[in-house]
């Protein structure tokens, strides 16, 4: 198993090395010349070399992207030029909104999709199977927004009960925190739920004709043991796989339900970057969001190890 | 194994209709719209169905009908071309990390880890803040976010390829890498790769419209489906039917490509049968 875990360990730090490459390529080299990209038409040619030698851009590109590599190891993700502000420290500021969503979505995934696709796969070509499956085949149709945008008017324009959107942050107490993030993160949760519901229902349909579960059957094993114990930790893996996926999918689904509900996260950081020129910033949030989206890669692919014992010696 | 009949899928059949019907109108808006797509009412905004507007008008007095009609051009536009970008890119470093293997697959594998970390929407983000926005920006990032899938396909199906007896004997008989890479292997891997390219097409409308919402993707005047939600979202309480049917648009569309690619599968791989 340390083997196996070293392995996956080089393997995580080769790519988030070419993460950072990723970033970097597209932020400071394909613009040409990033300082009069930020400064535009109106800055003047003093400006902007002024800009370029406290952004460091003279430089070599080999020796900016050691630098800034070292740099945001350290946590030093560069300083907005919209709020004067360290870059990590904007970022941490809106992870309070961001983190909770995100992490309601997955919650809200996995309890409904994993128990829904048992439920569909146990009961193969009957009522509730299909039931499920038109449930999930329309969640995976509809896309996030436009649930959020349906939500909006069902539960706040036309029942009233939650406001259309807005955080006051935790400060304000955490049960309003709590229903304002309500809201979006079903909308970001249904998507994923769906596509979940039916991996579930794969995973285990497959299991279920295994012979050792036709040999359980047969020696007359209770059906509720039959599934619970013979055959959801055999489908595991491919729930795992889907779920891992999904919840790297999140991170990103996040973004457009901030703007659809108008929370003051990651997403809203960046793209109110973008309409002010702030490339460290933007550079920064994709930066750690791909980063939080390989990391829980690794994380589903050393859960791999431990629920099947035979992917660490491969 | 008896031949299985696409039409009498009914998965494939329904999904197949649906696309085409799709595909029809946006063929039909090209040369026909009920009204002009661009063309502003100022007596005329927010207006539920009628029989003059099935669709109703949004903010602008604009018919949304003719809108969502010229909307599918866009969607089908940045579709094709998004997965065309993911498959060509994905095919060609699965190819070059399944068939070279070696330290060549281990760098490849690691680069495809890394744009995996990439969804679209943080992809077109990245672009946006370095271009400007608009359907290239979309069509770039969404290709991208495709990468992976295709090229862990591709290298899966020459891992297990490159050995089988039939390539063996190609290269005993004096084959070159060309001729095996594209005569003899990627023929035979194709089919997993159609399915996805069917699978992803979906997936490309939805994050058309998830861009365009943003105000990362297609830019305004231009009608595409995820900007006219963004623009309906300011007048929900006034005409909700201005968000509802380039919403509906968006999910009978992207039902009818993911009932297709479910069918194409089941047709296409035997062990569903």
């Amino acid at each position: 198993m340390r083997r196996y875990v070293a392995r996956r360990v080089a393997a995580l730090a080769a790519t988030l090395l070419f993460v950072s490459a990723l970033v970097f390529v597209v932020v400071r080299v394909l613009p040409g010349d990033p300082a009069a990209l930020i400064m535009g038409t109106e800055g003047s040619r003093e400006a902007t070399e002024r800009l370029r030698e406290a952004m460091g851009l003279n430089r070599p590109l080999p020796v900016q992207y050691v630098d800034w590599v070292a740099r945001a190891l350290r946590g030093d993700l560069g300083r907005s030029i919209q709020y004067d502000l360290p870059v990590g420290q904007l970022i941490v500021s809106r992870l309070p909104v961001t983190l909770p969503l995100a992490l309601m979505a997955a919650v809200f995934m996995i309890v409904t999709a994993v128990p829904l696709g048992l439920y569909a796969a146990t009961h193969h070509r009957r009522g509730g199977d299909y039931l499920a499956m038109i449930v999930s085949q329309l969640g995976i149709s509809v896309p996030q927004f436009w649930s959020g945008l349906l939500l909006i008017l069902l539960f706040s324009v036309t029942l009233g009960w939650v406001r259309s959107g807005g955080f006051d942050g935790w400060s304000a107490g955490a049960w309003p925190a709590l229903r304002a993030l309500l809201l979006p993160a079903v909308a970001l949760g249904v998507f994923q739920a769906a596509v979940l519901v039916r991996a579930t229902r794969s995973a285990v349909l497959d299991v279920l004709r295994e012979d050792y579960v036709r040999t359980a059957r047969a020696k007359g094993v209770d059906e509720r043991r039959v599934v619970g114990k013979h055959t959801l930790r055999n489908a595991l893996i491919p729930i795992v796989t889907v779920a891992g996926i999904q919840l790297g999918q999140l991170m990103a689904g996040a973004i457009v339900l901030e703007s659809v509900f108008a929370l003051p996260g990651l997403g809203r950081l960046a793209l109110g970057a973008i309409g002010a020129r702030d490339l460290p910033v933007v550079q920064g949030v994709a930066l750690f969001v791909a980063s939080c989206i390989v990391v829980i890669n690794f994380a589903v692919d050393l859960l791999y190890g431990f629920l099947d014992p035979r992917i660490r010696y491969e | 194994m008896p031949r299985r009949r696409p039409l009498r899928h009914v998965t494939f059949t329904l999904g197949a209709i649906i696309t085409l019907a799709l595909v029809a109108t946006a063929l039909l808006s090209v040369v026909y719209t009920p009204a002009d797509p661009l063309g502003m009412s100022i007596t005329g905004r927010l207006q539920g169905p009628t029989t003059g507007h099935p669709f109703g008008t949004d903010h602008f007095g604009r018919d949304i009908l003719s809108r969502v009609m010229t909307g599918a051009v866009t969607s089908i536009a940045v579709g094709i071309i998004a997965v065309g970008i993911g498959a060509g890119l994905g095919m060609l470093l699965g190819v070059l990390s399944g068939y070279v293997g070696g330290w060549v697959d281990e760098i490849l594998m690691r680069l495809v880890d890394a744009v995996q970390g990439f969804p679209a929407i943080l992809s077109a983000l990245l672009f946006t803040a370095v271009f400007s926005p608009g359907m290239v920006v979309s069509m770039v990032a969404i290709g991208v976010a495709f990468v992976p899938s295709f090229a862990r396909l591709t290298r899966g199906g020459f891992l297990e390829l490159r050995e089988r007896e039939f390539v063996v004997a190609a290269r005993a008989l004096g084959g070159g890498d060309t001729r095996l890479v594209l005569r003899h292997i990627l023929p035979n891997a194709l089919p997993p790769l159609i399915v996805q390219a069917t699978t992803s097409f979906p997936v490309a409308i939805l994050a058309e419209a998830a861009l365009a919402y943003l105000g990362l993707g297609t830019q305004p005047p231009h009608p595409s489906w995820g900007l006219m939600l963004k623009e309906a979202q300011n007048f929900l309480s006034l005409n909700p039917w201005f968000a509802v049917f380039p919403g509906s648009a968006i999910a009978l569309t992207v039902l009818g490509l993911n009932l297709l690619g479910d069918g194409l599968r089941d047709l296409l791989d035997p062990k569903t049968a």
